[in-house]
């Protein structure tokens, strides 16, 4: 009638798995032997797996290290800090393109931090709910275009609408005022530093924008329902329950944007006007290290200019790798200070 | 003195903190209360019992329309709170939320220091100077019973203590900030049974001051902590009365068979 008498521990078998004959018991070791075997080498195999990551690694490092070699050697350090760079004359300075990257990826990150901030909350805490999944997908879609296309897009539509419009009217009310006036001042182009800022924001947007939503996402609705219940208004509960939680979330999603904003080749070589100069106003085109790189890899000859471009790729490398030890270390800050008076 | 009080009964008394009337609840198309009629009296503890999904947290959640949180949800009917009625659109949420606290079934210490747990709730609707917040912390704490534990250490993050103590920090949270109304949702039901009789304790001393609707799921605790209790079935409100009499001699046969375990 029940169950235990039709299950497959009932009555008699039951009686023969306690009973096992040799022949079981040699069936039960080979099977523990084929077992051993079948866990060492799986593993074995993921082991060389992760071990062939960090082979990788080291091996790119070795070349860009040995390709850079010849430049450090004949300018030193200074290859850093010296502006010229002609490989007409064999002259190679660095520092334009380090420039050019690291303050395009801080005009990106300036426009793309609040704009991705103001996504995620809207779509975490106030978006009706018939509207969230449409506008997530559109985030999510917009972070699945090719880089070439943000470039060309920049380029034959955002940059002569940009020179059109928008910077006579920055130079009109931005270009007078003390210290950052400067920026804003020059022929308006359309192309230059300001602009590959804002289309690399463009492109960093989704990115950092949905590991916000992401994170928003997981904060306990009582932890958020505990401070609504006393009183708070939306925008307290994210000031001081949903940021303080996923504060490590909101930094590694900006950092994943300004990783990609440092690397990004294709639509600021587009955009940026290639022109190896360090420019007072924002209008002035530019060059970054890998607008740069990509320009003139194909036509480099011997004679150290193929060395100085694998030296701005070791340079760019490791701008990016202190930008990660930086977020890490910011992170860790973070967690130990979690809780302290504020 | 109770035994004239019988809420049952007298749809309106003089002491009425919270009047239900007719309130139905809706998430989405499924009716979660039906037409609920009942009186929550000021300066006592009321407690909800039913089995799951009886719609007891529910009612309590929409006390203080934390309901409103979430699209589809709605309410019809009317809260009556200091003659004015919570589900009016014109109500401010906020402001209702100040006065009526809420403890939830898990301890929910938000990410910063015990002090700022319970100076957080007090900063949104009071501005005090430092001495008149060190003060008020001071008090909360102790009318929550966890002064004693935490007073060395109220930098530390209030995630560091245990599931007791953060609970008891929680209510301090809600107190703090002087509500007219403290909402439990379960608030013993993470707890091991020693803090669970330190939290019943401070229901005692709570109701000196605030009115109390608690939700429990453990009847010897509605038994011991509340004055009324209201005994809920799939959204209705099946008997509501004195604990004392609801306990001994239930009017209604459902509520015998709940309450002696007989229930199913």
């Amino acid at each position: 009638m029940s169950l235990t008498e039709t299950g497959p521990m009932a009555g008699n078998t039951r009686k023969e798995t306690y009973v096992s004959t040799e022949e079981q018991q040699r069936q039960i070791a080979a099977r523990l032997v084929r077992q051993r075997i079948q866990d060492v080498a799986f593993r074995k195999t993921t082991l060389s797996f992760a071990l062939f990551v960090l082979l990788l690694l080291g091996a790119i490092i070795t070349s860009l290290v040995l390709g850079a070699y010849p430049v450090f050697e004949k300018f030193g350090f200074g290859f850093l800090t010296s502006r010229e760079w002609n490989p007409v004359t064999n002259t190679f300075g660095a520092a334009n393109a380090i420039y050019g990257t690291v303050v395009t990826s801080f005009i990106a990150l300036l426009i793309a931090f609040p704009v991705s901030f103001g996504i995620a909350i809207f779509l975490t805490e106030l978006c009706p709910i018939w509207l969230k999944r449409p506008l997530g997908t559109a985030v999510e879609l917009l972070a699945a275009i090719p880089s070439i296309i943000y470039g060309m897009w920049g380029l034959f539509v955002f940059a002569p609408l940009f020179a059109q419009y928008v910077q006579p009217f920055l130079t009109k009310y931005a270009g007078d005022i003390p210290l950052i006036g400067q920026l804003f001042q020059g022929a308006p182009m359309g192309i230059g530093m300001l602009s590959a800022g804002i289309i690399l924001a463009v492109m960093v947007i989704p990115f950092i924008a949905s590991v916000m939503r992401d994170v928003f996402e997981i904060v306990p609705p009582v932890l958020k329902e505990s401070a609504y219940g006393l009183g708070a208004t939306t925008w307290e509960v994210v000031r001081n329950i949903v940021l303080p939680y996923t504060k490590a979330g909101v930094v590694g999603g900006t950092m994943l944007g300004l990783g990609r904003a440092l690397g990004e080749t294709m639509a600021v070589t587009f955009v940026i006007g290639n022109t190896p100069k360090i420019a007072a106003s924002l209008f002035e085109p530019g060059a970054s290290i890998a607008s740069t790189i990509a320009n003139e890899f194909a036509e480099a000859g011997d004679g150290g200019h193929i060395s100085a471009l694998i030296a701005i790729g070791l340079v760019l490398f490791i701008i990016t790798f202190v930008v990660l030890s930086l977020a890490k270390l910011m992170l860790l800050q973070l967690s130990k200070g979690e809780g302290s008076r504020t | 003195m109770n035994a004239v009080l019988q809420p049952y009964e007298t749809p309106v008394t003089p002491t009425s903190k919270i009047s239900v009337r007719n309130l139905n609840f809706f998430y989405g198309s499924f009716q979660g209360l039906k037409n609920i009629n009942l009186e929550i009296l000021e300066r006592r503890v009321t407690a909800f019992i039913g089995p799951s999904g009886c719609g007891k947290s529910t009612l309590l959640r929409t006390l203080n329309r934390m309901y409103d949180l979430y699209p589809g949800q709605r309410a019809e009917g009317e809260i009556i709170m200091n003659g004015k009625n919570v589900l009016d659109k014109s109500q401010d949420l906020n402001l209702l939320r100040a006065k009526v606290g809420m403890v939830f079934q898990k301890p929910t210490p938000f990410p910063m220091s015990i002090y700022d747990n319970i100076a957080f709730g007090v900063k949104l609707y009071e501005s005090l100077s430092k001495a008149e917040m060190d003060e008020r912390v001071e008090w909360a704490l102790n009318k929550a019973a966890i002064w004693g534990e935490v007073k060395d250490k109220l930098k530390q993050s209030g995630l560091s203590l245990s599931g007791g103590q953060q609970q008891r920090l929680c209510i301090a949270r809600a107190v703090a900030v002087k509500p007219e109304v403290v909402l439990l949702d379960e608030p013993t039901s993470a707890l091991d049974p020693i803090s669970t009789a330190k939290v019943e304790e401070l229901l005692h001393e709570l109701k000196q001051d605030y009115t109390i609707a608690i939700v429990t799921h453990n009847m010897q605790q509605a038994a011991r902590v509340s004055d009324f209790t209201a005994y809920m079935y799939l959204g209705d409100l099946v008997e509501y009365g004195v604990t004392d009499e609801l306990f001994i001699k239930p009017k209604k046969k459902e509520t015998e068979d709940y309450i002696t375990g007989r229930f199913g």
